[in-house]
């Protein structure tokens, strides 16, 4: 066993109101520069739809991920090592920036600069690569917001897989929910296992994964490598860049700017505690719809008194071990078993999972029947079918979502019957699996939502591995050669050492 | 002083040696102050078009042919003599794995040249060194297949002798190096002129990423596994 922590996030989309005060934020912080205008490390989509890049689930198109090899093994879904390092001249699986969209800006200066003229003048949209003009903007980050567009498009969402899909063409069956996306910093990320020159690296002590941006030399096998399309390539600088999950802040211990922002609440962070061991078995589960059992396997339970002294033995700090045990992460994604990966089936284990929506009651007798009784509707007739949100968080394996929605729908009615009727129903959370007092702490964490039960973030230790007093005057943190001083490890020129100690390579 | 003067000295018994301490200092220098500028400088993600079969025939192309002159030049004459290696069949290889490679590579670098000087998108997002050294890379490779016809007149392999004397004589420290070389023909002066001006530029172009793509295969393929993880914790944890 070897316990490793992992900064872990959750997203209620039952509370997703589609604000994209995620992205914004996340933009104005992360991504307002030249070269990665069209790169939205949060993005929010509208769902069903193609979403951003367009097709980015058809893992057909991009071959994004990993797979298992007809004779057992895993590798990148792209190609082995030789396979990628034969693509470097040109890679066949790279999305070209029209799949994202070209990115474009508006002449506002027009609006006041415009001559005295017969028609009210207009900022017309130019292109932020070529600085040309844009007659038709074609595409756009949420080019389908709240379902815009016709169904033929947006039906070709992957997710429909298996579905009868075209009655929710229809006005009166059609659904929608929000999706939004971030890089998963997965425990098996293909970007990393991509990249021929190994500048994308997963942290030890937090499990965040970084881009290198000084050995980074723009080979873009991780752009392709991705399966979510959350690596973006910065056409300015030639160097990838990602979602670097606002690692200062969390260092400090601080939630994201995305989930610090989240007007819905509906974002959690935490620590995990998972067993590095069990990563290649668990992504190379045989059948797709084990993965996501696979990788509940993988995380440790960190009340347990084994796991404990290994963690300890591991030199994971206290307050994390604690953090751990506090985890809204492990209590929503192992305790209650309602929130689930994005994808399983791309087998990287990513660590951003997915509370799945509630919808209206599509029978009108099933939805009178809830409130007569307090008795269970079939989630089955709810307006999103359970099938699509298989497909997208368990890898169509129906059960486990059936569940999940089961138990927060029960939820909503022991909580009604208790605060409305005065009843204490023991037999609404016996139905679902679970008890009146865990339904109680669902209930705090993931309907109040408290900052302080949202985010149980532990600083980092740097203490415990270099002498905080070197770092005094120093720079913080760097941004490519942003605060070189010129001398670096081994230079050729002699002189001292950088006092800043950087991550190293693990063997 | 000057009395002997002779510009042959100057470009093929000096500029090797200018040349080479550029191209070594600049990129040990560039890769040590400034690893955050070396990189690729793909395009792809911008325009597709004619980067795919562009860049494919163009490196594979020039990189057969730089592996050709890289073997062709220096490889001792002796070795040659004691494997029994007809000059003449030597010089008949390079013509026949050479002149293919560079008909690609040239194929290659026009379809690039091409697409960046008239692609708007490309075009807008170069800077000066990218178009400078494809163009000097495209009128070198030009220059080396139009040697060819100089070539193809005496196919004894006595010219191309003297081309191996050349290079080995410059890197074994050879002063006289440059001798070896007077009276060949312009068409080959041009091109060792313009292969020693690239060389030259090396560290200060997007050509740095070949070290990178040489060092690539080794970096990729010794990993163990695919993954990597790194710590701040170098010193193994003392046991509790």
């Amino acid at each position: 066993m070897k316990v490793r922590a992992q900064i872990g996030m959750v997203l209620n989309l039952d509370k997703c109101i589609g604000c994209h005060t995620c992205s914004v934020t996340c933009k104005n912080v992360w991504t307002s520069r030249d070269g990665v205008e069209y790169a939205w490390f949060n993005n929010v989509e509208t769902k069903p739809g193609t979403g951003y890049p367009t097709d980015w689930e058809n893992q057909d198109r991009w071959n994004g991920g990993w797979e298992r090899t007809a004779s057992g093994k895993l590798q990148p879904k792209q190609g082995g090592k030789w396979r990628i390092l034969s693509n470097i001249f040109a890679n066949p699986d790279l999305p070209e920036i029209d799949d994202y969209y070209e990115p474009f800006d508006f002449d506002y200066d027009h609006l006041k600069s415009a001559p005295e003229m017969e028609a009210f003048p207009t900022a017309r949209p130019r292109s932020k690569v070529t600085g040309e003009r844009i007659e038709k903007i074609e595409k756009g980050p949420n080019w389908e917001e709240i379902l815009g567009g016709e169904f033929s498009k947006r039906g070709q969402d992957y997710n429909f897989e298996g579905v009868q899909k075209q009655i929710y063409g229809e006005y009166e069956n059609t659904f929608m929910m929000y999706l939004p996306r971030l890089c998963e910093h997965c425990l098996n990320p293909a970007c990393a296992a991509s990249c021929p020159s190994g500048a994308i690296y997963k942290r030890e002590e937090d499990g965040i994964v970084l881009i290198d941006q000084e050995k980074c030399r723009g080979w873009r096998m991780c752009v392709s490598g991705c399966p979510y399309k959350k690596v973006y390539y910065n056409w300015s600088t030639g160097k990838s860049e990602k979602c670097t999950l606002c690692y200062p802040r969390i260092e400090s211990g601080n939630p994201t700017v995305c989930s610090e922002t989240c007007v819905g609440r509906i974002r959690y962070i935490g620590v995990m505690l998972y067993d590095a061991d069990k990563i290649d078995t668990a992504a190379n589960a045989a059948a797709k719809t084990d993965l996501y059992d696979a990788q509940l396997d993988v995380f440790l339970d960190p009340s347990g008194p084994g796991v404990i002294e290994a963690a300890r033995a591991e030199g994971i700090p206290e307050d994390w071990i604690a953090a751990a045990q506090a985890s809204p992460i492990w209590k929503m994604a192992m305790e209650w078993k309602v929130a689930f990966p994005l994808h399983p089936e791309y087998r990287t284990l990513p660590m951003v999972w997915y509370i799945p929506p509630l919808s209206p009651i599509q029978n009108a007798a099933e939805a009178g029947a809830i409130g007569k009784d307090g008795g269970m509707p079939d989630v089955r007739n709810l307006r999103i079918p359970v099938r699509y949100l298989a497909n997208m968080l368990t890898a169509g394996d129906e059960a486990p979502v059936i569940q999940a929605l089961e138990r927060m729908l029960a939820m909503r009615a022991y909580m009604r019957a208790k605060t409305v009727e005065g009843v204490v129903d023991e037999g609404i959370a016996a139905r679902v699996g679970i008890s009146g007092r865990m339904i109680e702490e669902m209930y705090k964490i993931m309907a109040l939502a408290d900052y302080e039960d949202r985010f149980v973030i532990p600083t980092t230790h740097r203490e415990h591995v270099e002498e905080a007093m070197d770092l005094r005057g120093g720079c913080g943190f760097t941004d490519g050669n942003g605060c070189s001083t010129g001398i670096s490890k081994g230079s050729l020129f002699g002189g001292s050492k950088k006092p800043l100690k950087m991550p190293e390579e693990m063997r | 002083m000057f009395a002997n003067f002779d510009i042959n000295f100057i470009l093929f018994g000096v500029m090797p040696y200018v040349a080479l301490t550029v191209f070594l200092v600049g990129s040990i220098a560039r890769y040590e102050r400034d690893p955050f500028t070396w990189k690729s400088s793909s395009s792809q993600l911008l325009r597709r078009k004619q980067l795919i079969w562009g860049s494919i025939l163009f490196h594979v192309g020039i990189l057969t042919v730089f592996f050709g002159h890289l073997i062709g030049l220096f490889t001792p004459v002796w070795v040659l003599d004691a494997l029994g290696i007809p000059y003449a069949l030597k010089q008949w290889m390079a013509v026949l794995i050479g002149g293919p490679a560079g008909i690609a590579a040239l194929i290659g670098a026009t379809m690039l040249l091409h697409r960046r000087l008239f692609d708007p998108r490309i075009r807008v997002t170069s800077s000066y060194p990218d178009i400078i050294i494809m163009g000097l890379i495209w009128l070198q490779l030009a220059i080396g297949l139009l040697t060819i016809t100089q070539t193809l007149q005496h196919m004894d392999g006595s010219e191309m002798v003297r081309f191996m004397m050349w290079s080995q004589s410059v890197v074994t420290w050879n002063l006289n190096a440059w001798v070896t070389v007077i009276d060949v023909h312009w068409l080959y002066k041009l091109h060792i002129f313009l292969g020693l001006i690239i060389t030259m530029l090396f560290p200060f172009t997007r050509l740095v990423h070949i070290w990178s793509g040489f060092a690539a295969p080794f970096r990729f393929l010794l990993r163990p596994g695919y993954q990597i993880v790194r710590s701040r914790r170098t010193a193994p944890l003392a046991r509790r």
